[in-house]
């Protein structure tokens, strides 16, 4: 069953055809890459999926239902959570209020319960706080529970942003460049924590990299873009013997 | 149980203390001085008031309004328009209940209808203005404030540019005092509770707070609404101690005032406003034996706590909000 269905999308941004007629189709449980040069689209495709941007043309659905209209903060509570390219914490709170901040839509207190601090308020709030340290225990960050988030080495700092996406309890999780600034180690440990999250959460997950080699150990199915087209789809075997990904990637001969 | 009984201690120690010390020590006691310190002890309160209702949307929600002025004055000309006209008529039915009675009623009226009045006023400039960043949303609150007051001026009914005569003193230490601990305490538990998370959220990273699903527009209109609806509870609680309104109260001088307050104390600390309070307010009263000389001691301090401390004397430090922790289990 597909979860996400992209068809004919259409970006413009003046002049400049940003996303050019795209077409994706993500399965449930997918492990998705997609892939390009820098500057080929892949965030903005990105900020497609999760509103931040309306396509020009075509229709993005998920479930069935069409989102390419709704706020982010509404695409956000259909079950679509992201992480981002450049690192967007909540800087000034605690790594346990960045989790924390994730159950806000999934709330049942009203602005009633929380001004006269109700038994509802009371019950809610110890439930948020177990829920949010059990899901940072799974990415170690348990010990750096009650540390401001700005405070964390890059790389905790990253597996933070997949914890507090996760805290959303999305069905579909869109990765940023997850491995951007890691060295080849990282990135690797990086990769069996991708393939390991989408089997313990059951989740689908949509992975943007222009590291060749992340997506390639860890995708069952890779798109390539270049210029806001796509130029290639298939599995990482098909796509690393394409002769327009070399061009693409490599420059014509 | 144990927060009733916390608000309930609160309300014996407000009657004692205006029953003792305002009452018999300051109004009508040795001290000669003393309705002067009791004026400034009222208007510390509602400084208070105005401070910390300001700090949750520019400290907290990271909006930078400088229109308050613009809501104490509605919710001081509402509640004093609404006691002047039917405050006989109150008096009349409720000729059964002591003076005191009356006068507690009348109050409180005026105080809801100060405070739903800025409230309304808080959601006809939120929703076009919350749109707007940084320096535009502050233009646009400027304007507004500025608006409030000119539109004032040329309302005959309650007094234009006369001033508004005649309201009545219902206000007192243990009101003002009793809306502080209120307004305190209705800003903590907020930045408690999830509502909080999605106030700093947003003051943190609009983008990533969208992204997690808080709806940005929705929660920033909704912390200015809660912080216009208190600044017009103090402009209740001071034209009903002042007895007297006047526009230039209004200005945006107020307002700028106000945003010391919270700067000096510390964006994003409820102890850091009330003691910006606290202290602005005596210090231009201290500082009044200059002078003409009064504003630049006043400015030069402001300079040397800014250069020696630039993010306010309480940092966003906090007593009152620790962490919930889980016991463990």
């Amino acid at each position: 069953m597909s979860i996400l269905e992209v068809a004919n999308c259409i970006k413009r941004f003046g002049g400049l055809v940003a996303v050019k007629d795209l077409n994706m189709t993500l399965n449930q449980g997918d492990l998705y890459g997609l892939i390009g040069p820098n500057g080929a689209g892949k965030t903005t495709i990105f900020n497609l999926i999760t509103g931040v941007y309306q396509p020009d043309e075509g229709t993005i659905k998920l479930e069935g239902r069409e989102i390419q209209r709704a706020k982010p903060s509404a695409i956000a509570g259909f079950g679509i959570s992201r992480t981002f390219q450049n690192i967007r914490l909540f800087q000034s709170m605690t790594v346990l209020e960045n989790v924390k901040l994730a159950r806000h839509m999934r709330r049942k207190q009203q602005l009633f319960d929380a001004v006269l601090c109700t038994p509802t308020l009371h019950r809610e709030e110890e439930e948020i706080e177990v829920g949010a340290l059990e899901l940072l225990k799974i990415f170690s960050l348990d010990t750096v529970a009650f540390e401001l988030a700005r405070n964390l080495p890059y790389g905790s700092q990253r597996r933070l942003e997949i914890a507090r996406a996760l805290g959303t309890k999305p069905k579909l999780l869109l990765l940023d460049e997850p491995a951007a600034g890691m060295n080849p180690l990282e990135s690797q440990e990086l990769m069996h924590l991708i393939r390991w999250i989408r089997d313990e959460f059951k989740i689908t997950i949509l992975l943007v990299e222009h590291n060749m080699k992340v997506v390639m150990g860890v995708c069952q199915k890779v798109q390539v873009i270049d210029y806001g087209e796509t130029i290639a789809l298939g599995t990482p075997k098909e796509i690393q013997d394409d002769p327009r990904v070399i061009e693409a990637y490599l420059g014509g001969a | 149980m144990k927060k009733w009984f916390g608000a309930l201690a609160a309300i014996t120690i407000l009657i004692v203390l205006q029953l003792t010390v305002v009452d018999r020590l300051l109004l009508t006691g040795p001290i000669q001085e003393g309705p002067y310190i009791h004026q400034i002890l009222i208007l510390v309160g509602i400084n208070i008031i105005l401070a910390v209702s300001l700090n949750l949307i520019n400290g907290f929600t990271g909006q930078f309004s400088i229109g308050h002025a613009g809501f104490f004055a509605v919710g001081a000309y509402a509640s004093a328009f609404l006691v002047t006209t039917v405050g006989d008529q109150v008096h009349q039915t409720l000729s059964f209940l002591p003076s005191t009675g009356q006068d507690a009623v009348l109050l409180i009226l005026g105080i809801l209808a100060a405070a739903l009045l800025s409230g309304i006023a808080g959601v006809i400039v939120g929703i076009p203005s919350l749109r707007l960043r940084g320096d535009y949303l502050a233009i646009v609150t400027l304007g507004f404030g500025e608006i409030i007051r000119v539109f004032i001026l040329n309302i005959n009914a309650i007094g234009g540019s006369r001033g508004f005569t005649g309201i009545p003193r219902l206000s007192n230490f243990f009101w003002v005092y009793l809306f502080v601990v209120i307004a305190v305490m209705t800003v903590q538990n907020l930045i408690n509770s999830s509502y909080g998370r999605a106030f700093i959220s947003i003051r943190d990273d609009e983008i990533a707070a969208e992204a997690m699903g808080v709806d940005t527009t929705r929660f920033k209109v909704m912390s200015f609404v809660i912080s216009s609806m208190f600044a017009g509870v103090a402009g209740a609680l001071f034209g009903h101690f002042t007895m007297y309104l006047h526009p230039n109260t209004f200005t945006f001088i107020k307002s700028f005032e106000l945003i010391i307050m919270i700067v000096i104390g510390g964006l994003g600390s409820i102890e850091g406003s009330i003691l910006g309070a606290v202290l602005i307010t005596v210090i231009l009263e201290v500082f009044r034996g200059f002078g003409p000389y009064r504003l630049v001691i006043f400015s030069i301090t402001l300079i040397l706590i800014m250069t020696y401390r630039p993010q306010g004397i309480m940092g966003s430090k906090s007593f009152l909000l620790k962490p919930r922790r889980v016991r463990a289990k």
